[in-house]
This record gives C-alpha cells, structure tokens and sequence, in this order.
C-alpha cells in the first residue's frame, strides 16, 4: 500500500536527518537538517489527516522557529571553527546514555497489546473544523492565557537583548 | 477517506521513541548551547507526532489541541531561550555550555 510506503520513506528521512541534526560538526547544517526533520514530521501529521496542525507546524517550526535560529547563528558567526569540543570519553558516554535510552524505550514498547478502540474510524478528527470547536469551547481560557504568554515572551526577549543592562 | 490504515499504532510509538532518544543523546553529545536547543525541539516534535498520532487512534481532538499549545510554548521558549543566549554570548564571547557551569560570568 502506498501509505505504508510513504510512513516508512518519512519515518527513514526524520530519523536520519534528526541524527545528522546531532553529529553535523557545523551549527548551521544542523539547523538545515532540523528543517528536514520539521517536513518529515508535517508530512507524518498529513499522513495522520492531521492538516490543521500540519499546516501550523510548517509555518510555526519551519517558518518561524528555523528563522529565529538561523538568524542566531548568522548574528553569533558560528561555524566549524569556533564550535566548542568534547572530550571523546565524554561523547561516548552521552553516545552510551542516549543509546541505552532508545533501547530502553523500544525494548519496553516494542510488544504493547493495544486495545482496538475505534481502529481509526474518524477521519475528520484532524481537520480544522473540529478542531476550532474544541479550541474556542473547552479550551478558551488557555487559549488567551497563551496569548498573555506571548506577550511576556516578547517583552522578555526584548528586554533581554537591550544593549544596556547589566 | 482513511489513509491511515495499515500502518500499526506500535510503528508510532517506536518511530517516536527513536526520535526522543535521538533528542535526548544530543542534548548530551553537543557543548554548542544552539545545537541543545535544537535538540530539545526534536524531543517536543517527537512527543507531539505520538500524541498526534494517540489522538487518531482514540478519536479524541484534545489531544490535537493540546499539540497546538505546545508548539506555542515551544515558539515562546525559543524567543526567549535565544535572547539569553545572545546575552551569554555578549558576556563570554562563546555559546559553549560549560562556559556556564559557575552561574555567573
């Protein structure tokens, strides 16, 4: 089925971009294969017929969050030379930790009995109709509690990067 | 429509523990605080496609708005998270982590 196919194409290119995200010496191939990563993953939210927050994804991480780091990045001149080095005993100890915590959590998941709920019988669930009645009926108070959040995040940020304090 | 059919829950929940580990093992591997950043971001994307995916599987929008507020308050996080670090490299003239490991500069 080309479903199949195509989860696996996604699953092989967001697992190998978000390794190259780790081991890539310079920052800013970093943050293109984070890019990778971020369409992978709005390709399996489309695949999921998530496309409300598929769309969000790509605007808010690829758009927004991407641009912020990459500006960063230009701001800082970070490139190959002046990336901060590990000692290898402590790379392969961080290898060994993260290791032994993928395994972990594949080994302990890798037979879990799900119970046949609905066997996704709902293919509406994802899309933005739905999801606006939820958002503005349960959910409106967080909704505009997370617009305060922004403000204060904008305040923050500007206040932070102001030249003058100390 | 139903394109989901034929791929198992148990494939998402692997796919998503990979990808959480694979944050996890950068957030240890790297010293550059921009590369942790990013990290970090690849462990909320992976803890979002599971709950995306739960969502599908037990019918249920919650879950789907709740993926909506995290991706707000990992934008706001990242606003914020960036000005210190532009701050921190202002003051110490790196982006090394361990250049912090005194809580002052």
């Amino acid at each position: 089925m080309i479903t199949q196919y195509l989860f696996y194409f996604l699953t092989f290119v967001a697992i190998f971009s978000a390794l190259l995200v780790v081991f890539s010496k310079n920052p800013i191939y970093s943050a293109l294969y984070l890019i990778v990563t971020f369409f992978a993953t709005a390709g399996h939210y489309f695949l999921l017929n998530a496309q409300f927050l598929a769309a969000v994804h790509v605007i808010v991480y690829a758009g927004a969050i991407m641009v912020l780091f990459i500006y960063v990045i230009m701001m800082l001149n970070l490139n190959k030379e002046v990336e901060p080095h590990k000692s290898t005993m402590l790379k392969v100890a961080a290898t060994v930790c993260g290791g032994v915590l993928g395994l972990v959590l594949v080994a302990g998941l890798r037979e879990t009995e799900l119970t046949a709920l609905s066997e996704y019988s709902n293919p509406s669930i994802g899309l933005i109709e739905r999801l606006g009645n939820v958002l503005f009926g349960t959910y409106m108070v967080p909704f505009e509690i997370s617009a305060v959040l922004f403000l204060s995040a904008m305040v923050g940020a500007v206040f932070l990067s102001k030249k003058t304090i100390h | 429509m139903d394109i989901i059919k034929g791929v198992p829950l148990t494939s998402y929940i692997l796919l998503c523990s990979i990808l959480f580990a694979i944050g996890a093992l950068g957030v240890l591997y790297r010293r550059n605080a921009l590369v942790i950043f990013m990290c970090i971001e690849l462990m909320l994307n992976a803890v979002n496609l599971l709950m995306v995916a739960f969502s599908r599987y037990f019918n249920d929008s919650n879950a789907q708005v709740f993926v909506f507020f995290i991706m707000a308050v990992a934008a706001a996080e990242v606003s914020v998270g960036l000005a210190i670090l532009m701050m921190v490299y202002r003051n110490t003239k790196t982006t090394d982590i361990d250049a912090l490991s005194k809580l002052k500069y």
